[in-house]
C-alpha cells in the first residue's frame, strides 16, 4: 500500500485494576482511509480509542503519529496532533447553537461568531454536510447532533476522526448520508477509524477492518478480500470449553409467553419491536444480542418497569394455571398478582441493590413490606444475609458492611442470592458473570442450574456467547430491538449466533422456530 | 517505551486523594470534635485580636451570653437557650425526611410560618369561643395540617411535573411571608403589629414557661429518628434517596414517597411554627422564624442526617451564636460578628468531613529519582 502512516500503535497495553482491557494492541491506520475497529462487547475497541484521543493514558507502548512519537495524555494534546474523537454520547451544550458549541473552548485567536460562522459554512459545503450553524442544539434531531460534533472536530482541523459507533442512533437513510460524508472526508485524505460491531456497515463503508477480541489485537484484513463469516470468526474466537452442567429440561410447561411486544425508550426511538417467545419452565433460555440491542428494555418490561406500546405478556401460574397479562402493571402489582418473578439487572449497584446500604438492609428490599407492623422487622433480613454469605461463601467482614465495598462477584453473590431466596417461578438474570472471575462465574451458573431442575423458568441474558452455548437450553438471538432466530442450545455453534447479532434490521424477518 | 514511563511519572502531582471507606466510627467523631474545638479557639483568638480582651474574657462573656448568672440563681437565660435550640432542633429534624430522600426542602421557613400563622388565627378568632383543651387541640391540629400543606404543594409538583423542588420550596417562602404581612395589615390596625394574645397560649408546666417546648421537641426528635431508622417508611425514604431506579425496581411508587414524606416534613415545620406563637411569642411577624428555617438546613446536614445528632449540632450553633452576639454587643463589634463566628466553625466542621472521607498520599520520593 502506498498510503502513509498517519496513526501507529505499538505494544498498547491498559489495564483497570485487574481488568485488562487492552493487551500489546498493535495496529495503523493510513492516510486517506477508513478503518473499521471491529469487536464484542468489551473487547476493548472504546478503550483503545480513548488513549488515542487522550482521555487515557496507555500504561504500555507507543502511539506515533506521522511516523513520530506522540504523548497525548489530554484531548487538547490530541487536537495538537490533529486527532479528533467524536463519542457515542454528544458532548454538547443544549442551549447553545451549532456554532457556539463549534467554537467553545477554542483559546486560539479572537471571538468572532459571524466569521466563525463563514468558516463552518466552508466546511459543510466542502464535504456535503446539511447543517444550520444557528440553530440550538436542543431542537436538533440526533443526527443533526452527531453532524455538530463532526463538524466540531473538523474545524478544530482533525485529519484523523475517530467514531465511536456513529450509526448506533441513526435510522437507514441518515447512515447512507453518514456514509457518503464519511467517504467524501476519505478522498480529502483524511483517515477515518470508526468503531463498530455492525458487520453489513463495515463491509459496505469500511477499506479495512481490525479485529478486537477480549482486549487483544487479532489481526487486520482488508475489506475486500475478506467475507462477513471470516470476520465472524476472528470476532468471536474458538469454542472454549468451560464444562458447565446441563441436564434435559424435565417435564417443560409454558411460564411466559410474550406476544408481538414493542417498547419506545425515553427518548422516542423504537427499542423493541415484534418480539414474541415462551419461557418454559426447567429450561434456561438465554438471550445474546450486542449490547443496546433491546435485551434491557426487554427484561424490564417484563417486570413492569418498561412501558409497553403494544403486545401481550402472559404468566402462567403453575399452581392455578390461571393466565396473568403484566402488561401495564407495576412491579408492586406483578407481585400482588402472585407472580413469583425475581429479576437480576444488569445495573446491580443502580438497580438491585442500594450501595450505601448494609447487607442485611439490601436483603430486606423485596421483603421488607412483610408483616402488620409499622416497623421494620429486621431478624429475618439478618438470618437470610447470613445464609447467603455462608452458603456462596461471600467474603465480607460483616452483615453491616454496606454492600459498596464487596468486591464485584461478592455484589453479584449477594443480589442472585436474594432473588433466588424468594424462591422464583421465574428468573430473570442479566448479565450475572460480567466482570467475575471464574470461581465466583461458576458460582453463579450452578445456582442457575439448580433453579432449573427445580422447575423454575429462567432466562439469562449474556454476552459471553461460550457460556451462552454451554449453559442454555434454547438460545434467543436479538438485534436492533428484534428476535433474529431462536435455536437449540446443544447444537448451536458461535458463529451461528454472530451472524445472527450482526444481522441487519432489513433482512431480520423472522426466523421465529422457538 | 521506557522514555514514555517517565514522562508520565513527570506528570504525576505532588500530592493525590485516595477515597477511604475503612474509618473507624471513633475515629471520624474525634476529628469532627478536634475541628468543632479548633473552630471555637479560632473564634476565640479571632475575638481577642479584635477586642484586645484576654482569652477567659472572651470565653466568659460567651458563656455569659448563653447562659446568664446561673450563679446568682438566675436560670431565665439558660432556659432562653434551651429554647431556642428546641426550635431549631424541630426544624432540623423536619427538613431531614425530605432530605435523606434528596428532596432538598428549603422551605422550612415557610412552612413554620404557615403553620405558626394557623396557630395564631386559631388564637384570635377561636381565644374566647372554644374551650381551652378543645382551643389547644384545634391550635394544634390547624397548624400541622398549614405547615403540611404548604409543604406538600412542591412535592405534587415534583411528582406531577418533576418541578425543582428547592426553587420551589424557596419560592413557597415569599409567599407564606407576605401573607403574614397581608394578615399584620389587617389585624394590626395600622401598627402592623399584633400585641401578643393572652388566649390559646401552651400550657406552663413546672414554673417555667419553656419547658413544655422543650419536652414535645425531644420528644419528636426522638420519633423522627425511630421513623427514620426502624419503620418500614423510613426505610422507603433511603432506599428512594439513594437510588430512585432500585425503588421503582423493588415497586416502591416513588410519587407517593414524595408526597407522603413532605406532609411528614412540613407537618413537623408547621408545630415548630407552633410553638413559636402559641409556646413562646404568642404573637406573630414575618420575622417569627427568623432564618432558623434556613439554618436548620445546615444543621441537618452537620448531624449527617440523624435526629440524634442534631440534638448536639444545633445546640452548638445557637451557643456561637448568642456567645459571639454577645462578645459583638459587649465590644461594640458588628452585629454580624456573630453571624461570622458561626461561619468559621462550621467551615471547619463541614471542611472535616474532607479527612474523613479521603486520604492525602504524596509523591513517593522514590519515583523523584527517576526522573
Amino acid at each position: 500500500m502506498a498510503k502513509s502512516a498517519a496513526i501507529e500503535l505499538k505494544n498498547i497495553t491498559k489495564t483497570f485494576g485487574k481488568v485488562v482491557a487492552n493487551k500489546n494492541v498493535s495496529l495503523t491506520a493510513y492516510r486517506g482511509e477508513i478503518l473499521s475497529i471491529l469487536g464484542e462487547n468489551g473487547s476493548g475497541k472504546t478503550t483503545l480509542m480513548n488513549m488515542i484521543s487522550g482521555i487515557y493514558f496507555p500504561d504500555e507502548g507507543q502511539i506515533l503519529v506521522d511516523g513520530q512519537e506522540a504523548v497525548i495524555a489530554s484531548p487538547k494534546d490530541a487536537f495538537k496532533y490533529k486527532i479528533g474523537m467524536i463519542h457515542q454520547h454528544f458532548k454538547l451544550v443544549d442551549v447553545f447553537t451549532a456554532a457556539e458549541n463549534i467554537v467553545l473552548g477554542i483559546e486560539e485567536g479572537k471571538y468572532n461568531l459571524k466569521e466563525s460562522i463563514s468558516k463552518i459554512r466552508e466546511i459543510c459545503d466542502k464535504y456535503g454536510f446539511d447543517l444550520d450553524p444557528e440553530k440550538k442544539i436542543y431542537t436538533m434531531s440526533v443526527s443533526e447532533k452527531q453532524t455538530v460534533e463532526i463538524v466540531k472536530v473538523l474545524y478544530r482541523g482533525a485529519d484523523i476522526l475517530i467514531l465511536d459507533e456513529p450509526t448506533a442512533v441513526l435510522t437507514p437513510q441518515e447512515i447512507q448520508k453518514l456514509f457518503a460524508v464519511l467517504r467524501r472526508m476519505r478522498e480529502a485524505g483524511k483517515s477515518i477509524i470508526i468503531i463498530t460491531h455492525k458487520l453489513n456497515e463495515v463491509m459496505e463503508l469500511s477499506d479495512r477492518v481490525a479485529v478486537l477480541r477480549k482486549g487483544e489485537y487479532i489481526g487486520s484484513v482488508n475489506t475486500a478480500e475478506t467475507s462477513e463469516s471470516q470476520l465472524t470468526e476472528m470476532m468471536v474466537g474458538e469454542k472454549i470449553s468451560l464444562n458447565i452442567n446441563r441436564s434435559e429440561p424435565k417435564d417443560p410447561k409454558d411460564r411466559l409467553i410474550v406476544e408481538n411486544l414493542e417498547c419506545v425508550n425515553r427518548m422516542g426511538v423504537k427499542v423493541l419491536s415484534n418480539v414474541s417467545f415462551t419461557a418454559k419452565s426447567g429450561e434456561i433460555l438465554g438471550i445474546a444480542g450486542i449490547a443496546g440491542s433491546g435485551q434491557r428494555e426487554l427484561l424490564e418490561a417484563i417486570a413492569g418497569l418498561q412501558k409497553i406500546n403494544s403486545g401481550d405478556i402472559n404468566y402462567i401460574n403453575p399452581k392455578t394455571d390461571v393466565v396473568e397479562n403484566l402488561k401495564d402493571k407495576t412491579p408492586r402489582q406483578i407481585r400482588d398478582l402472585g407472580v413469583r418473578l425475581s429479576f437480576v439487572p444488569e445495573d446491580r449497584l443502580g438497580m438491585g441493590l442500594v450501595a450505601n446500604m448494609d447487607i442485611t438492609d439490601n436483603m430486606m428490599l423485596r421483603s421488607y413490606k412483610k408483616g402488620k407492623s409499622f416497623l421494620l422487622q429486621r431478624k429475618e433480613p439478618k438470618n437470610l444475609a447470613e445464609k447467603i454469605i455462608e452458603d456462596l461463601s461471600v467474603v465480607t467482614p460483616g452483615v453491616s458492611t454496606p454492600v459498596r465495598q464487596l468486591s464485584g462477584g461478592n455484589i453479584q453473590k449477594i443480589l442472585v442470592g436474594r432473588e433466588i431466596a424468594a424462591s422464583p417461578k421465574l428468573l430473570m438474570v442479566a448479565y450475572p458473570v460480567r466482570g467475575l472471575d471464574i470461581n465466583s462465574s461458576y458460582t453463579i451458573f450452578n445456582l442457575l442450574n439448580e433453579q432449573k431442575e427445580r422447575g423454575v423458568a429462567v432466562i439469562f441474558v449474556g454476552e459471553d456467547l461460550d457460556a451462552l452455548i454451554e449453559l442454555c437450553d434454547r438460545i434467543m438471538v436479538i438485534g436492533s430491538g428484534r428476535i433474529t432466530g431462536i435455536v437449540d442450545g446443544r447444537t448451536a455453534t458461535k458463529e451461528e449466533l454472530g451472524v445472527l447479532m450482526t444481522k441487519s434490521v432489513n433482512e431480520s424477518e423472522v426466523s421465529n422456530n422457538g | 517505551m521506557a522514555e514514555i514511563k517517565d514522562k508520565k511519572h513527570k506528570r504525576e502531582p505532588l500530592f493525590h486523594l485516595v477515597k477511604r471507606d475503612d474509618m473507624k466510627w471513633w475515629a471520624a467523631w474525634l476529628i469532627r470534635i478536634a475541628a468543632i474545638l479548633i473552630g471555637f479557639f479560632l473564634v476565640c483568638f479571632i475575638s481577642m485580636a479584635l477586642t484586645k480582651e484576654s482569652l477567659s474574657s472572651i470565653i466568659e462573656t460567651m458563656y455569659r451570653g448563653v447562659f446568664g448568672r446561673i450563679e446568682m440563681g438566675s436560670t431565665k437565660m439558660m432556659w432562653r437557650y434551651f429554647q431556642k435550640t428546641a426550635i431549631l432542633l424541630c426544624l432540623s429534624i423536619a427538613v431531614t425526611p425530605a432530605f435523606k430522600m434528596k428532596f432538598w426542602n428549603c422551605g422550612a421557613e415557610g412552612q413554620a410560618l404557615a403553620g405558626g400563622l394557623a396557630a395564631m388565627i386559631c388564637m384570635i378568632e377561636l381565644g374566647n369561643v372554644l374551650p381551652y383543651p378543645l382551643l389547644l387541640l384545634v391550635i394544634v391540629l390547624s397548624s400541622i395540617v398549614a405547615g403540611a400543606v404548604w409543604g406538600v404543594i412542591p412535592a405534587i409538583f415534583k411528582a406531577q411535573y418533576n418541578t425543582n423542588e428547592t426553587l420551589f420550596t424557596l419560592m413557597m417562602n415569599y409567599v407564606a411571608t407576605q401573607i403574614v404581612k397581608y394578615y399584620l395589615y389587617i389585624k394590626g390596625g395600622g401598627s402592623n403589629k399584633i400585641n401578643p394574645v393572652a388566649e390559646g397560649n401552651l400550657p406552663v408546666i413546672a414554673n417555667n414557661e419553656y419547658m413544655l417546648n422543650v419536652i414535645i421537641v425531644l420528644v419528636l426528635t426522638l420519633l423522627v429518628f425511630i421513623y427514620l431508622k426502624y419503620s418500614k417508611h423510613g426505610y422507603e425514604i433511603s432506599v428512594v434517596g439513594e437510588s430512585q431506579n432500585t425503588a421503582r425496581y423493588i415497586g416502591i411508587n416513588v410519587k407517593k414517597v414524595f408526597i407522603r414524606t413532605m406532609i411528614l416534613s412540613g407537618a413537623l415545620c408547621g408545630i415548630a411554627g407552633m410553638l413559636l406563637v402559641a409556646g413562646t411569642d404568642h404573637s406573630i411577624d414575618t420575622n417569627t422564624v427568623g432564618g432558623q428555617g434556613f439554618t436548620a438546613i445546615m444543621v441537618s446536614w452537620l448531624g449527617q442526617f440523624n435526629p440524634l445528632v442534631m440534638i448536639i449540632m444545633s445546640a452548638l450553633v445557637v451557643f456561637l451564636n448568642l456567645g459571639s452576639a454577645k462578645v459583638a454587643d459587649s465590644c461594640y463589634l458588628n452585629s454580624s460578628y456573630a453571624d461570622i463566628a458561626v461561619g468559621i466553625v462550621i467551615l471547619l466542621v463541614v471542611g472535616c468531613e474532607f479527612f474523613i472521607r479521603y486520604q492525602i498520599k504524596f509523591r513517593s520520593t522514590k519515583k523523584e529519582v527517576h526522573v
